[in-house]
């Protein structure tokens, strides 16, 4: 399939992959932070994700599959806008993580890996996030939020569902991954590269 | 943002500048940044070597391994580019320190990258975070984008004729990426697989070049041990033991955070005082000292001094230092499930004791606190255990192992409790149990 024919970076996207590739003595050390920032943007790795990254990284399609699989971050399919993964390994266990899981199962009404029907919220159990002495502790997308009791969940969501509604998520820069295919006409592919760097 | 908390017997070094604004070149400036760099430039690589080995500075990842005799490995001329690899892959449940470096004070881990890069006359470092750690990421490459505008990064650092670049890097979630081969693999943008060893990273590392991978906290403690001098470092901890350890203190305690204390701090003192004691008053049970990947300790255990080697005396490990703190009202079944549910979980699944162990420990542990097992499984459990120890390529498989035969061994008697047909006999009402992710 031809690239060119389908932007689907932005043009700040596609400018700062251009940097990240040539940033390290091999070209494919870019390989995993372009999975991690491509999915900010377009919200999980597409099939035309995988395959525009495969031609800026310069490796196949289904080497980058067989490294995005490993890493529990990225995802083929779309999660909500606001994905919410709550730590329940033993230090927030300790302190009520699963708890705080059960809630936010309540309130939204899905659970480990769903989505809610409007697209606003996914849910995902997670392994340690780090925040282990300000336990039970979250992140929804990148923030953190520590020190969570149960009845503190419904107010979060509430927070988050104003912060969509002031920031519809075609907007370039939104907070969060949105699933909505970004059209972008200026988005120019850079020249399909040479080789990657030796090893 | 984490709360910072702290308390009379702290001694702090690394966390000096927490809460100071560090993150801040020129506040990093004021307190004192930058000046150990421009000593190394002056002393050579021959004398920071030396001022490490001096310190007994240990590795802060986990394994404790003495940081100033890892740097004099590297051999001083390498066909290869020489690498710095910083590692901040911060995975292990209980332990949150490099957090708190990262957010409070970039600037250390930048100056003492270039530190160990004077030491072994590498050109490059990498800083590598966790892909969770996304807001730190940019706090570091905001620091690392002044420290070039500073001129303290890239040619003729500090007006020298050194060169030195940093390069940031994000993970994208796995435990497993923080073991220093696998954390190779990831960051040359591959699974992260654990690689053979010999040949070890001093000789063979990143890109087949001779590299120091040291945890973010040895790197941050870096300007402190020249600053201070290494002797004066060494004096602060135990014998073998030098300096300081960031406690991050998590579960049933009064006060959870992250502690500075000198190597050797007694367990007990810094559960009872510097934590505030158990929780609402209640019994102690048990002691995770160093980590989920350590044994758990028993109360009476834990009169010890918190150092590399008392710990190891008393049957665990010092590990990450992540102290998790158990209460009597806890089930350590569940525990112990919630414990090898992660390992298996993470298992990168090279290796068969590992990847099949951690599974089936997970199904079997699974079963009991379900209440559908025999007795003859209590002692399957601990057997598949032991049989994972140390037939690993990396120490995964050993980190499973080692906190599973110690609940076995130290609970046996909860183990039996779950034999009766029923569900957990220590579940609290209206508390959900542990659901396997």
């Amino acid at each position: 399939m031809s690239a060119e024919s389908m932007p689907i970076f932005s043009p700040q996207l596609a400018s700062r992959l251009d940097a990240l590739v040539q940033r390290y003595p091999v070209r494919r050390s870019a390989l995993v932070p372009m999975l991690l920032y491509a999915q900010d943007e377009v919200g999980y790795l597409s099939d035309a994700v995988v395959a525009e990254v495969a031609r800026r990284v310069g490796i196949t399609e289904l080497d980058v599959r067989s490294v995005a699989s490993y890493y529990s971050m990225l995802r083929f399919k779309p999660a909500g806008r606001y994905n919410i993964q709550v730590c329940t390994n033993i230090s927030c266990l300790l302190r009520g993580g699963n708890e705080i899981f059960d809630r936010f199962q309540q309130e939204l009404g899905i659970s480990h890996k769903g989505v809610t029907a409007d697209g606003l919220f996914s849910l995902e159990e997670v392994e340690c996030i780090g925040a282990c002495s300000w336990a039970p502790a979250i992140q929804v997308n990148y923030d953190f939020h520590e020190e969570l009791t149960p009845d503190l969940v419904p107010g979060l969501l509430d927070s988050y569902r104003s912060r969509a509604r002031q920031s519809p998520p075609s907007e370039l820069g939104a907070p969060g991954p949105d699933f909505e295919t970004r059209e972008t006409q200026d988005a120019k592919p850079p020249a399909p590269s040479d080789t990657e760097g030796s090893r | 943002m984490p709360r910072l908390v702290s308390h009379p017997d702290e001694v702090k070094i690394v966390s000096r500048r927490f809460g100071q604004g560090a993150a801040q070149i020129e506040r990093y400036l004021e307190l004192g940044g930058y000046q150990s760099v421009r000593k190394c430039l002056e002393k050579g690589p021959d004398w920071i070597i030396e001022e490490m080995k001096v310190s007994n500075l240990r590795g802060r990842g986990g394994a404790g391994f003495p940081a100033g005799m890892k740097w004099s490995f590297v051999p001083k001329q390498s066909p290869r580019p020489k690498y710095v690899l910083v590692n901040g892959d911060e995975s292990e449940p209980g332990t949150c320190k490099d957090h708190l470096i990262f957010l409070h004070d970039p600037h250390a881990v930048i100056e003492g990258t270039i530190i160990a890069g004077l030491a072994i006359g590498a050109k490059t470092g990498f800083i590598y975070l966790r892909g969770e750690y996304r807001y730190l990421l940019e706090i570091m490459e905001r620091a690392v984008a002044d420290a070039y505008a500073r001129g303290f990064l890239g040619k003729g650092i500090f007006g020298s004729q050194a060169d030195f670049d940093i390069i940031t890097q994000t993970g994208a979630g796995a435990y497993e990426v923080g073991e220093e081969s696998a954390l190779m693999e990831s960051l040359e943008g591959k699974r992260g697989i654990p690689r053979i060893k010999p040949p070890f990273p001093a000789v063979v590392g990143l890109y087949g070049g001779p590299t120091v991978i040291n945890n973010a906290e040895t790197i941050a403690t870096v300007p402190h041990v020249i600053a201070m001098g290494g002797a004066a470092y060494a004096a602060v901890g135990t014998q073998r033991n030098g300096g300081t350890r960031l406690f991050s203190v998590s579960g049933h305690v009064e006060r959870p955070g992250v502690y500075e204390l000198p190597m050797g701090y007694n367990l007990k003192k810094l559960i009872y005082e510097v934590a505030g004691g158990i929780r609402g008053g209640r019994a102690l049970k048990a002691v995770v000292p160093g980590g989920s990947s350590t044994p758990v300790l028993l109360p009476e255990e834990i009169d010890i001094g918190m150092d590399f080697d008392q710990v190891s005396k008393a049957g665990s490990m010092l590990g990450s230092a992540g102290v998790i703190v158990i209460d009597d009202q806890t089930c350590i079944v569940e525990f112990a499930l919630r414990t090898i549910s992660f390992y298996a979980h993470e298992s990168c699944g090279w290796c068969i004791p590992c990847r099949e162990g951690t599974d089936w420990l997970k199904k079997s542990i699974t079963r009991l606190h379900a209440g559908f097992s025999e007795a003859k499984d209590i002692d399957n459990i601990q057997y598949i255990a032991e049989n994972i120890l140390g037939r690993t390529f990396c120490p995964l498989g050993d980190a499973a192992a080692m906190p599973t035969i110690a609940f076995v061994k130290k609970f046996r008697k909860e183990f039996e409790d779950h034999l009766n047909g029923k569900p957990c006999p220590y579940a609290k009402e209206g508390v959900p149990q542990v659901t396997v992710v």
